[in-house]
């Protein structure tokens, strides 16, 4: 089925999607704000502000919305990340205006009461402190900010701690204003839905919001990388991790898809089930070089589309009785060979496959889809979702080649060592 | 499009020779099938000082057959996208997987072939209890693992409910290869196995692919262990705290033994249960804790009602110096729970998530092959699905409060708290 594509006088963009499968409809409103978008002193603000959205208008008062969807027997949720904040409702396909009703309503009248802020403090403060519990979360930040030294991405969304401790009503209000209108936003259905109809629906309910001024752009590429940076990261803990981001191309960059390719060869084919874990990858190159051979518990990598430049980020679960020493000698011997020899026409058919069987599974959940279509449009386009099969058959060996030697090389990467402090 | 539930009518229930029941549902828009099961082969049946023994035979199971070695069936499935798992809990050994409909020869080949020729292959054994005992190490160092961990241990003394199903280091650490094969040998048959097909695929062409990969299958010294553990009682309090150094986060488990998913009480239970800690954002704990007092990111309750007397318990991760105010906070909503009678706009709005929400759950493949499962595996029906609103409309005020004072105690709990 294809995407109906539309822009609202109000520049609001539309993208629909029939899907009649089952008698279920996903909505999706994306803003073009996420954590890329903060400096040093609010950062974590982009994913406050979207808590804050929860938080009551006066149409709906707080509590209302998740009252509201529970009992007509939906699921809703925020999420917020480098590049976006998006919200959704998915919904019987009857019900569906339920979620257009309450998107359209806090794109510009959610209160940010703040009583609600005071609270909502601490929440934050204690979902940073969960994540503060896991090593992984940890040594990641700390390679991501080595990483990055000028780009936003060096800071986490969820933000730093000084920042949320300080972050007042006026930071959040002014974000909101900034940010959240309909030309700085996407629409997007996908669903038991007539197209037609859905347009009208949403053209009523969101047609009548005004514009905002432009926000400002974000203008502080990352500088070229001259070398390996590396960072040691102490903890508590018995069970060392290693982890090696190489700088990658972004989302609408021609080298992204072979350097997909490369991806699901060295850690498996990425998942396209947002709750979801990863589909396994025991046929990958490093969990053989690594897992096989008894020297790690478990390797991961992702490669997530983005705005801008980002990484291909591989993480190492050291087994116990095995050092990062010895662990981090054979992922080098694994990452010399795939920049030494070609790889072969089989893996490179065998890579294309894997993506076309995610890619009918992660068609079963509108949800899933509605998710992607508007991931695509805020990192590239939405021809990035329509042809992302056609584009990964067309990578040659000769691509994979030329962009491993590109990207994965060491002076283009940050290494993180978790070295755990024992009890 | 009208919704049609999975149903008698459309769903395709078959009884082989060897005891193993296979349910099919055809559903011809995806292109992908996913398969899903489970054998009496859970941990129940393994000595305390062996715990660990059943998980780590599922997971060999996959690590060599008489004719394929672990990374030709890791490289069989992965090449075509498809997966497959097995997951050992406390009383059956679950499997799943998925692939596209055109390969769905080769999912049961390969799950045919690991149960009925492992090997156990002693270096892949050695490799996979390595991989467990990392695991082991890290679930010592992350709080809400071990706040559950001290939870299940504390309601369930001496019992195969309190012990872990991934074992401890010091019984993993002394299982050899000789334990895993014997207790395959002695426990994974046919009899009493399920298996569910939910996919883009003919239901008589379905049962003719498993009837030919598994309807062979005999276990003649197999003894598939389908006991049900006594269930426990609270009479007191009990409480633990368990030191996790060095971390900026307390997690809290806190929790009575309660009923199994065969008890006449489910219902209006998981009615219950959806009113204190699920309904929209998490329930009433997550209206009080969370939204209220702002104490905590995630504070949510659930039943765990299996095939014995499963728990009831509530979670939440909090800053450790909020830790007592939460236990508080929690037991104050057990009260008003029992205390007051539930508006009946509260309940009608529960009622309704429960029965309007089937849809979403029944959109994939994996969502009706979890429910099919579930009507084999207690005995709900085929027309469960037909009957379900009926069964959650007819719960009552009254109702909600009974299960509250009948499972619920703000006195005399089993409490876990695992933090620095």
């Amino acid at each position: 089925m294809a995407i109906l594509k539309q822009t609202l006088d109000n520049g609001l963009t539309v993208l629909l999607k029939e899907s009649h499968h089952a008698p279920v409809t996903t909505f999706w409103i994306w803003y073009r704000v996420g954590s890329r978008n903060e400096v040093p002193g609010i950062t974590g603000i982009a994913h406050w502000a979207e808590h804050m959205l929860f938080k009551g208008s006066a149409a709906f008062p707080k509590g209302e919305i998740d009252r509201q969807i529970a009992r007509n027997g939906g699921v809703m949720n925020g999420l917020t990340w480098l590049d976006f904040t998006t919200f959704f409702e998915t919904l019987p396909a009857d019900r569906i205006d339920l979620g257009l009703r309450i998107e359209a309503d806090r794109m510009v009248n959610a209160l940010f009461d703040p009583q609600e802020v005071a609270l909502e403090r601490t929440v934050i403060i204690s979902e940073r402190q969960g994540a503060e519990n896991d090593p992984a979360f940890l040594l990641n930040e700390e390679v991501v900010g080595a990483a990055f030294r000028v780009h936003p991405y060096h800071h986490e969304t969820i933000g730093d701690l000084c920042d949320l401790e300080r972050i007042g009503h006026a930071d959040l209000w002014r974000h909101y204003q900034t940010y959240y209108g309909p030309d700085n936003a996407i629409a997007v259905a996908v669903g038991d839905f007539d197209a037609a109809q859905m347009l009208a629906c949403i053209t009523e309910r969101f047609g009548p919001l005004p514009a905002r001024s432009a926000p400002p752009p974000v203008n502080r590429p990352e500088p070229p990388q001259r070398g390996e940076r590396r960072v040691v990261l102490e903890g508590p803990g018995m069970t060392a991790y290693l982890q090696a981001a190489y700088k990658a191309p972004p989302a609408a960059h021609p080298d992204f898809f072979p350097m997909a390719v490369l991806s699901t060869i060295l850690t498996g084919a990425g998942g396209m089930n947002l709750f979801a874990p990863p589909p396994p990858n025991r046929s990958s190159r490093l969990y053989r070089a690594l897992v096989e051979t008894g020297l790690a518990a478990g390797v991961t990598g992702s490669l997530a589309p983005m705005l801008d430049p980002y990484l291909y980020n591989i993480v190492v679960i050291v087994r116990a009785g095995r050092s990062l020493e010895e662990v981090e000698a054979a992922f080098e011997a694994e990452m010399d060979r795939i920049l030494a020899e070609p790889i072969s026409a089989d893996e490179l058919q065998t890579a294309i496959k894997q993506s076309k069987a995610q890619f009918a599974y992660s068609s079963e959940s509108v949800t899933n889809q509605g998710f992607w279509l508007g991931f695509s449009s805020v990192v590239a386009d939405t021809d990035w979702f329509e042809l992302f099969l056609d584009r990964l058959a067309a990578v040659t060996v000769e691509e994979v080649s030329r962009v491993a030697n590109s990207y994965l090389s060491r002076r283009n990467r940050t290494v993180g060592h978790y070295v755990p402090l024992g009890l | 499009m009208a919704a049609s539930l999975p149903s008698p009518q459309t769903i395709a229930r078959t009884e082989l020779p060897n005891g193993i029941t296979l349910l099919v549902y055809e559903n011809h828009n995806s292109p992908s099938v996913v398969i899903g099961g489970s054998l009496w082969a859970g941990s129940l049946a393994e000595a305390p000082e062996q715990a660990g023994l059943a998980n780590l035979t599922a997971g060999m199971l996959m690590r060599g057959t008489t004719t394929r070695t672990f990374s030709q069936i890791n490289q069989a499935l992965e090449s075509v996208g498809a997966q497959l798992s097995f997951r050992a809990g406390v009383h059956t050994v679950g499997f799943g997987g998925k692939a596209l409909a055109e390969d769905l020869d080769l999912l049961l080949d390969i799950l045919a072939d690991c149960l009925q020729h492992p090997t156990f292959p002693p270096d892949e054994a050695e490799r996979l209890q390595g991989q467990i005992l990392t695991d082991l190490q890290q679930r010592a160092h992350d709080t809400r693992r071990m706040a559950r961990l001290t939870f299940d241990a504390l309601l369930y003394p001496d019992h195969p409910y309190g012990r872990s199903v991934q074992g401890y280091e010091e019984t993993v650490s002394t299982l050899v290869r000789d334990d895993l094969e014997g207790y395959y040998r002695h426990h994974y048959s046919p009899e009493g196995m399920i298996g569910v097909v939910v996919g883009a695929m003919a239901a008589g062409e379905v049962l003719e692919k498993v009837q030919a990969r598994l309807g062979g299958w005999q276990a003649p010294a197999a003894t598939p262990n389908r006991s049900i553990p006594p269930a426990v009682r609270l009479n007191e309090p009990r409480r633990q705290a368990v030191l996790v150094a060095g971390k900026t986060q307390s997690d809290i488990v806190l929790g009575w033994p309660a009923l199994a998913r065969t008890d006449p009480d489910f219902i209006k239970a998981n009615l219950t249960n959806t009113v204190l800690g699920v309904f929209g954002m998490m329930g009433r704990l997550g209206d009080s804790l969370r939204d209220q007092q702002g104490l905590a990111y995630y504070v949510y309750s659930r039943l765990e009602a299996g095939l014995g007397a499963g728990p009831w318990l509530t979670v939440a991760g909090v800053n450790p110096t909020n830790v007592e105010r939460t236990i508080d906070g929690i037991r104050h909503e057990i009260r008003r729970l029992r205390d007051q009678p539930l508006p009946a706009e509260e309940l009608a709005d529960s009622q309704s998530f429960l029965t309007g929400s089937m849809p979403l759950r029944l959109e994939t493949n994996e969502g009706v092959a979890g429910i099919l499962l579930e009507m084999e595996r207690y005995g709900l029906g085929l027309d469960y699905l037909e009957r379900y609103a009926d069964l959650v409309n007819a719960v009552t005020v009254q109702d909600v409060r009974e299960m509250a004072r009948k499972y619920l105690d703000p006195e005399v709990y089993a409490l876990a708290i695992a933090g620095p």
